[in-house]
């Protein structure tokens, strides 16, 4: 579904600063399916999420999505294939704050053009969903860290995207909040879904239900994980 | 295409209220300054179209005679010489002068209206003189006259506020009274007011006068009208100096809040984009967020301008532009405004606000979002 061919990726290059986060990674991902990438702090992990998700460029290297190219595609091809195909969840959540619970679902899909009555109530029934209908007009910072990771769930699920891609999830959860996060990315597995997950969380890398394990180490990938 | 703006625009209003004291503070600052622009503007621009209207009624021509580059007081023998100059209709002697009021330190106009003529004794007053003095009708008004001699008058009539632009420090008397008042023998008048049937023929009826009495002066309405402008414009630009520099700071505050996104503004533009919003999206986005604040500022601003001007009757610079009266007439301005001021205010305060706004976004909005996100 999703292949990397030989991405590098430079920040700041040709400064004294400049950096290479990754160093030729190739990578496939199968869909319906759930890995996870293993790695310390500085790995570069967050930067291959980046570029699977089409949030970054690489420096080099090709990335090909349902067989087709998108490399070089254009910047809003790009936004439209992140809107669609991709949901996101991240280690902050990145909520936008004094905003409401429904709002922030009901962001991702604003430049889709779907009518506001039809994004309520999807968005409604993806809380209904998380049983977070009561908190549907609370603001987001009213919210406890359970609450506002399953609103980020929602918001990442409310175009029903084809790929979900979280980083770090877990980072910040108790045992119990991540138990129930793997629960629900399990169900999402179920629905068809395929997870890309960056951790380096034991109770996710060694979670019955991941496909893959994929451990990267100074911009590279150390093996190609064991399949699970 | 139409529901994808309404969702933005909605989330534009929202966060827009998310940060309501910072934008509340910019929208009053903003609707002050687009409303002080927009009082001088409304308030020159009616005083202007006022001053017309005045001279609508006033002579096609006056000739004062002059006395060593001064005028002085016309013998009413040139009349008669004048009316032979072809094209001239009717001649009349005027009588008018100035009173100064030592009481209250005030100059006051005094005229003899021929064409409605007051009652021995009796004289009428302006809206300006009868508030100062406390005076109303058929109370009686002590003057001291040229000789120096107090002279009583009864307050026949107190003249309408609606034309105190001009009347507000005007009395009228009788020409009798007038005379004795202020000593001018009966064969003089203050100056003479022709009527010329043709506006065409002013300019040569003005040259062949100076030539048959070059010890006059003739001058002919378009002079009147063009001496009243320049004097509103200097005026109103007088005060447009004072307020550029307001205008100025503002801009550079403006300028500095919306061509810097704070730290939380670009995380927010971050988020977005990871979310799969376009540039072109997050674009209009900060558009609708500056034409919202500036065109709330700039509609405020005009309405309370208006306001101001013609509901308030400009109370803040009415000394700046009315002059160095005593008297300031206590008057509403007929509300005149000009179309063409309005847009360029528009285009002075609107436009440059909102793309101030749109740069910085677009510089935040190219970079790749994970490079926001990590900034």
């Amino acid at each position: 579904m999703i292949e990397l061919k030989n991405v590098r990726k430079i920040y700041n290059s040709g400064r004294p600063n400049e950096f290479a986060a990754l160093k030729g990674v190739s990578f496939d991902c199968e869909a319906r399916t759930f890995t996870v990438i293993k790695g310390p702090s500085g790995s570069g992990k967050t930067t291959l999420l980046s570029i699977l998700g089409c949030m970054a460029r690489p420096t080099s290297g090709r990335i090909m999505f349902r067989e087709r190219e998108i490399t070089s595609l254009p910047e809003r091809f790009l936004a439209e294939i992140r809107r669609n195909a991709f949901g996101f969840i991240f280690q902050q959540y990145n909520l936008i704050k004094g905003m409401t619970a429904l709002e922030n679902i009901m962001l991702p899909a604003y430049p889709g053009g779907e009518k506001r009555s039809v994004l309520e109530k999807r968005a409604m029934a993806l809380l209904d969903h998380f049983n977070l209908c009561g908190k549907a007009l609370s603001q987001i910072e009213r919210l406890s860290g359970g609450e506002a990771q399953r609103v980020a769930i929602a918001r990442a699920l409310i175009n029903d995207p084809a790929v979900i891609i979280a980083d770090e999830p877990t980072a910040h959860l108790d045992t119990g909040l991540s138990r129930e996060f793997m629960e629900t990315m399990l169900s999402l597995k179920r629905e068809g879904r395929t997870i890309v997950m960056a951790s380096h969380d034991t109770l996710v890398c060694g979670s019955a239900f991941v496909d893959r394990v994929i451990e990267m180490r100074d911009g590279s990938l150390e093996c190609k994980g064991a399949e699970a | 295409m139409i529901e994808k703006q309404r969702n933005i625009l909605d989330f534009t209003l929202s966060s827009l209220l998310r940060r309501k004291g910072k934008n509340a503070a910019l929208l009053i600052v903003y609707t002050l300054v687009v409303s002080l622009l927009a009082s001088v503007l409304f308030f020159t621009h009616a005083l202007r179209k006022e001053a017309g209207l005045v001279l609508t009624d006033a002579p096609d021509m006056v000739v004062q005679k002059l006395l060593a580059g001064r005028y002085d007081l016309v013998p009413l023998t040139y009349a008669d010489r004048i009316k032979a100059v072809r094209g001239v209709g009717t001649v009349r002697g005027r009588l008018w002068g100035y009173y100064f009021d030592a009481g209250i330190g005030a100059n006051y106009t005094v005229m003899a209206p021929g064409d409605q003529p007051v009652a021995a004794g009796s004289i009428s007053i302006g809206e300006g003189i009868a508030r100062t003095r406390k005076a109303s009708e058929g109370d009686v008004l002590p003057l001291r006259g040229q000789d120096g001699e107090v002279r009583l008058f009864q307050v026949a009539q107190v003249l309408s506020p609606q034309s105190s632009l001009v009347s507000s420090d005007l009395i009228l008397m009788s020409e009798r009274d007038f005379r004795e008042f202020f000593s001018i023998p009966s064969t003089h008048a203050t100056d003479l007011v022709l009527t010329i049937a043709n506006p065409r023929e002013r300019a040569t009826i003005a040259r062949k006068i100076t030539q048959a009495l070059p010890d006059t002066r003739p001058i002919i309405r378009d002079d009147i009208a063009r001496t009243y402008d320049s004097v509103f414009s200097w005026r109103s630009g007088l005060l447009l100096v004072i307020l550029a520099s307001v205008v100025v700071s503002f801009l550079i505050f403006a300028w500095d809040r919306a061509s810097g996104l704070s730290a939380e503004e670009k995380y927010e533009i971050g988020i977005l984009k990871a979310l799969g919003w376009e540039t072109s999206d997050v674009l209009f986005m900060k558009f609708c967020e500056g034409l919202v604040i500036s065109l709330t500022s700039f509609l405020a601003g005009v309405l309370l301008a208006y306001v101001h001007v013609f509901v308030a009757s400009s109370s803040l610079f009415q000394p700046v532009l009315k002059g160095w009266s005593v008297l300031y007439p206590d008057f509403k301005l007929i509300p005149f405004i000009d179309a063409f001021q309005v847009a360029t205010l528009f285009f002075f305060t609107v436009v440059p606000y909102s793309v101030a706004v749109v740069i910085p976004a677009w510089r935040a909005a190219t970079v790749d979002p994970d490079a926001v996100m990590r900034a």
